[in-house]
């Protein structure tokens, strides 16, 4: 116990040099002719590699594109939709921050809202997969149901964030009257601004998780009109995207909706 | 007889330096790792600001911007997003494979024991660097396959490869894989360093292709042969290790 070795003694150079030959020792040699001819097989083969890299390079570029990239980069978003729709963080949430994190957040998209409405005459319209008109609601119908307050890193898919805070309606709470009514709901639902310019797609598990709301609040005051008064979609799972201002139309669907940036060459997904 | 031994003694051998596999994981990594830079720059580029240019931000001044618009300009950034997202997200997979399948690799090869840093090999890298600066003109250490400051390059380059894919998860999936983000810091910071790997790879690019021409034709093909051949003589006597390459 007395005897703790300090470190074991220095290899001599000799030492090294000589392990250093053993471990080279090891590898494979070849005569010069050999060489020679293995040399062309390997570069030939490297010639051919180089060629159909850049040959396949130029293919996938002039691939058939839909909604607006390559098919093969689509299948790729969907491969990835595929195994992320399975994945869950842990707790199944996205991180929330001290209120005193968060500060107000940039407008960013005026898509769909680019004319002030009168919010008093604003309405939403819900609407069963068949097309028939479930509902109509005014504001007072949403802030009904308990207040939800999230303070949450919201993330534009352009690369920035920025720490924010909503109020509002679990969507999962709005919803419940349509899912007694439907039986069971169908896979997606589609969000669209009253003119129509602006339409999100989103599958109806994302729309059901606890973070997901209709918003009202940002930062503690009703919504203005940029950032999406009177109603808006606010998830931290989804990039800002999907976070549609100035809801005017839930459609519930069987089929997949279309969206305004899906169609622009984004993921559809769009899953954080 | 003294002559015949003459002529034998420095006949040319060639000697095994890269496996079959490790050469086309190095080659078939090129593209890939090309392609995930140019995709990651039509991202990065897709904000507004450079975000990490360097400057001060409240007087609007930057002595230096990573992404300049003549730059990004000329590179076809611009308006790319879309694109660059899609080419990310799949090429990503394949990137992060060829990476797994090299570590398998030099593993189960025990090519490892080539290339992992010694005690010594910081020690090494210093003499090797004077000497690449021609700040030093003593001879240099002994060494195998590969010298100090190889050693920690190489083995360096490979860990920041798997940082890179590890914030890249951490970035493009910060719920889904919420703990791995908070690993790095949560997802401005991950943000960062995802930047900070790719500027590593291209600094060590630059560097390894200067190496590489220094060192010469006969090593440069023994990445794409397999073989390096070399003047040594035929029977193997324990070098001082002054005639191999340096990269």
């Amino acid at each position: 116990m007395s005897k703790i070795p300090k470190r074991t003694p220095r290899e001599s150079d000799e030492a090294r040099a000589q392990r250093y030959a053993a471990l080279d020792a090891e590898s494979p040699t070849l005569t010069p002719a050999e060489y020679r001819s293995q040399s062309r097989r390997s570069f030939l083969t490297g010639a051919v590699a180089s060629v159909a890299a850049f040959a396949g390079f130029r293919h996938l570029q002039g691939r058939p594109e839909i909604d607006n990239i390559p098919d093969v980069l689509r299948k790729g978003h969907e491969f990835n939709e595929a195994v992320w729709s399975n994945v869950r963080g842990s707790g199944g949430n996205a991180p929330t921050f001290a209120r005193s994190a968060s500060s107000m957040i940039r407008v960013n998209g005026r898509h769909g809202i680019r004319d002030e409405i009168d919010l008093d005459q604003w309405s939403m319209r819900v609407e069963g997969p068949d097309g028939r008109t479930l509902g109509r609601h005014a504001l007072a119908d949403v802030t009904a149901f308990d207040k939800v307050e999230m303070t949450v890193e919201h993330k534009c898919i352009e690369g920035w964030s920025h720490v924010v805070t909503w109020g509002g309606t679990r969507f999962s709470d709005f919803v419940a009257p349509y899912e007694d009514l439907l039986g069971e709901l169908p896979k997606y639902v589609a969000l669209e601004t009253p003119d129509g310019a602006y339409y999100v797609g989103m599958d109806t598990a994302s729309m059901m998780h606890q973070q997901t709301l209709l918003a009202y609040e940002l930062e503690g005051a009703p919504l203005e009109q940029l950032h999406g008064a009177p109603l808006r979609l606010a998830t931290p799972n989804k990039y800002g995207i999907k976070t549609i201002k100035r809801i005017g139309l839930i459609r519930f669907s069987d089929e997949r909706p279309r969206d305004y940036w899906g169609e622009r060459g984004y993921d559809w997904y769009a899953q954080l | 007889m003294s002559d015949m031994q003459a002529r034998s003694a420095s006949e040319q051998v060639a000697v095994l330096r890269h496996r079959r596999g490790t050469r086309w994981m190095h080659w078939i990594n090129f593209p890939l790792l090309a392609i995930m830079i140019w995709s990651g720059l039509r991202i990065y580029n897709a904000d507004v600001r450079d975000p990490f240019g360097f400057g001060i931000g409240l007087v609007g001044w930057h002595w230096f911007d990573f992404l300049p618009e003549g730059l990004s300009d000329s590179l076809g950034l611009r308006r790319k997003l879309a694109k660059g997202l899609a080419w990310h997200f799949t090429f990503g997979w394949l990137f992060t494979l060829n990476g797994l399948a090299y570590l398998v690799y030099t593993w189960r090869t025990r090519e490892w024991r080539h290339l992992l840093p010694e005690r010594r090999s910081f020690s090494d890298a210093v003499q090797v660097i004077k000497h690449d600066l021609f700040i030093r003109n003593k001879p240099l250490p002994p060494q195998g396959r590969y010298n100090g400051a190889q050693r920690l390059s190489y083995s360096l380059i490979i860990f920041f490869g798997a940082i890179a894919v590890l914030t890249g998860f951490a970035i493009y999936k910060p719920t889904s894989l919420n703990l791995l983000t908070r690993v790095f810091g949560g997802y401005e910071r991950a943000k960062t360093i995802h930047f900070f790997m790719t500027i590593s790879f291209l600094v060590f690019f630059v560097v390894h292709l200067l190496q590489v021409a220094r060192a010469g034709w006969r090593n440069f093909a023994s990445m794409v042969t397999g073989y390096e051949l070399s003047d040594r003589p035929v029977i193997q006597t324990p070098a001082s290790g002054e005639e191999l390459t340096d990269v």
